[in-house]
């Protein structure tokens, strides 16, 4: 089925393109806009995107698989990301990882049976003063405990 | 010197300090309204007398930069600046974001005015939603009070910013890539020359500024350049001002603080970080995890009086003042200025593995000696502390590393490159031993506290 934009994303849309000098710089932002709504790029996104910009499938296609954050297969309703560089590992990364591996159930890249999780590793965040530290969605949680991964994750899956 | 400033951190503990009535409150859009009445060559005079050394990891002084744009001609310039953030050990810009965007804003519209361009875009990461969010209230309050928009400050030259976001690739975070991510293509570095002040975003001339250097364009003109530059302790070597400082990894109290340029890394790591975690100190990476670290026991040697360094013949590199020509004479670089201390407690084998880890997963593929050698640097190195790997390997290691130096096409070769090197000579021996005795040398670990017991929050 074609995707398209529901009309309040289609007037961001519309103040998107109103920053730029050409419709090719509004890819990255649009796929986010796409992503946000469908959960992932699926094919129909990428000729969404291309059509909308007048721009190649393939151009849109090398965008979306160059950058991490675009996901080419569907995924769970939430995103954890462990940071996992050196500022973390250094204070416990790795102990983070493993809790929400057990707690979870699953592996890095892979999602939880309900639908409702996916567990990812994520590089440096920005975040090191305040480290271990983990994303969920769009939120950061920093100087994280065991403790706090238990309640953080119990509270995405109730 | 220990000089701990409030400049660019003035309003860090105000209420809602990110919001324009606050801001103004403080001082804030006068010198953007000045600019705007200023002439671009006396907005350059300023920002070169400040010696300001550009805060995103290569040092280059703005005001210079600032110079090499064009004339104003019908070509319109774009200046954009660099918020991405992702060199690892990496987090100063996103407090100015988060506490102080419209410093960022305004900084933006002596920028534009100080280079000749109509529009900047703020590339930011797109994982920092908060900054985002309040770079934008920033934007949208200052468009609504005139001071964006067709005719700021009633200056008929009309200046517009806006917020750019990535995807999730550190390489975005090199300028050319950047400008490639902005116009909305695959984050790849592009050769220079063309240089982005001739063919910048979308092919016209643009100025790319790190989120700090731009931010700081507004106490430059408030206090005057030159004033602004004698806050440090190397003024005499063209390394001016004030600028953030931060320390993570193995110390008491991570952060970051404002202070005079000239802090040194023991000031830093002892005085501010609270002293290091869990043990003594191994090593500390200065600048961002693509700068070489620095063992406590190397000294400075300048014997020559005529040596820039001679003053500090003799002494530890921790006591040398911080800065882009000081800490390159001991074989390392400022980078961005957030340190990263190891312990002794944790082992240099296993820290550059999850660094070259790191720096494998984020190579954009183009360049074969980047793309194929970060590659094989890792595997090395899994062979390493999987307790596989023959002593020989040690040298292909450096020989691997060697081979990317100089033969990409941006930094990130050698940013992968001398970082590794910077371990492989400075910890030889604890490699040695640790591939002789398959790690039992090592401590085997990189935490050193169990993460429930360390900082309660
Ligand atoms: C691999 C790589 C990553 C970089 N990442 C950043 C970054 O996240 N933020 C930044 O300001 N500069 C970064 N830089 C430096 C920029 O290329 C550029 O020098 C800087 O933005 C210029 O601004 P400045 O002169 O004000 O420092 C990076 C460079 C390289 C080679
Ligand atoms: S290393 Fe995890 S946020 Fe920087």
């Amino acid at each position: 089925m074609a995707f398209s934009l529901t009309p309040e994303r289609q007037e961001t849309l519309q103040d998107i393109l109103s920053r730029y000098p050409n419709k090719m710089a509004a890819t990255i932002p649009l796929l986010h806009l796409c992503q946000e709504q469908n959960g992932w790029v699926s094919d129909e996104v990428v000729d969404y995107v291309a059509t909308t910009l007048e721009l190649p499938t393939a151009h849109v296609f090398g965008v979306v698989t160059f950058y991490t954050l675009f996901f080419t297969h569907p995924m769970g309703k939430h995103h954890v990301w462990v940071c996992r560089t050196l500022s973390c590992a250094l204070n416990g990364a790795d102990e983070i990882l493993e809790r929400c591996k057990d707690k979870l159930g699953i592996d890095i890249g892979e999602t939880t049976e309900d639908g409702q999780v996916s567990l990812h590793t994520a590089e440096c965040l920005a975040s090191c003063g305040t480290a271990p530290m983990m994303q969920i969605d769009k939120e950061y949680h920093e100087n994280l405990t065991l403790d706090q991964v238990d309640v953080l994750l119990d509270r995405l899956r109730s | 010197m220990l000089k701990q400033t409030k400049i660019l951190t003035k309003r860090y503990d105000l209420d809602e300090s990110w919001t324009l009535q606050t801001y103004e409150k403080t001082g804030g859009y006068k010198q953007a309204r000045r600019a705007m009445r200023m002439t671009r060559e006396d907005i350059v005079a300023e920002m070169k007398a400040a010696n300001l050394r550009g805060r995103g990891g290569a040092g280059f002084p703005m005001g210079v930069k600032w110079s090499f744009m064009p004339p104003k001609g019908d070509k319109p310039h774009y200046l954009a600046i660099n918020a991405d953030e992702g060199e690892p050990g990496t987090f100063k810009d996103r407090t100015i974001m988060e506490k102080d965007p419209h410093s960022v804003v305004e900084g933006c519209i002596i920028g534009c005015r100080g280079i000749g361009a109509n529009a900047a875009y703020i590339y930011v990461r797109d994982e920092l939603h908060l900054s985002k969010a309040r770079l934008w209230d920033a934007i949208h309050e200052a468009r609504k009070k005139g001071y964006l928009g067709a005719k700021p400050f009633g200056v008929d030259y009309p200046v517009d910013v806006f917020v750019h976001t990535g995807a999730g690739a550190y390489i975005c975070g090199e300028e050319t890539s950047l400008l490639n991510s902005l116009e909305g293509r695959r984050g790849e570095p592009r050769l220079k020359p063309p240089f982005p002040a001739q063919y910048g975003a979308f092919g016209m001339p643009t100025t790319v500024n790190n989120l700090e250097s731009i931010a700081a364009a507004v106490p430059i003109l408030e206090m005057g350049g030159d004033n602004f530059s004698q806050l440090s302790d190397l003024h005499h070597m063209r390394d001016g001002g004030s600028r953030l400082f931060g320390v993570s990894g193995h110390v008491n109290n991570p952060g970051t603080w404002e202070c005079a340029v000239g802090l040194t890394l023991r000031e830093l790591i002892y005085d501010l970080g609270g002293g290091v975690k869990g043990g003594e100190l191994l090593g500390v990476i200065p600048g961002g995890s693509s700068t070489p670290i620095l063992r406590p026991d190397e000294k400075v040697h300048a014997p020559n009086e005529d040596d820039p360094m001679h003053k500090w013949h003799g002494q530890s590199v921790l006591d040398v003042p911080m800065g882009v020509d000081t800490l390159r004479n001991c074989g390392t670089m400022l980078g961005t200025c957030c340190a990263t201390v190891l312990s002794d407690q944790a082992c240099p084998v296993l820290a550059m593995h999850n660094l070259m880890r790191f720096y494998r997963h984020e190579s954009c593929g183009q360049c074969t000696p980047c793309r194929e050698g970060s590659g094989w640097i890792e595997r090395i190195l899994d062979r390493i502390v999987a307790g596989e790997a023959e002593i020989e390997e040690l040298d292909r290691l450096h020989e691997i590393a060697g081979n990317i130096m100089g033969n990409t096409i941006c930094a990130f070769g050698e940013g992968t490159a001398m970082p590794a090197l910077g371990f492989l000579k400075k910890f030889r021996k604890e490699f040695e031993d640790f591939v002789r005795t398959k790690g039992k040398s090592s401590t085997g670990r990189l935490t050193i506290a169990a993460s429930s017991d360390h900082r309660a929050a």
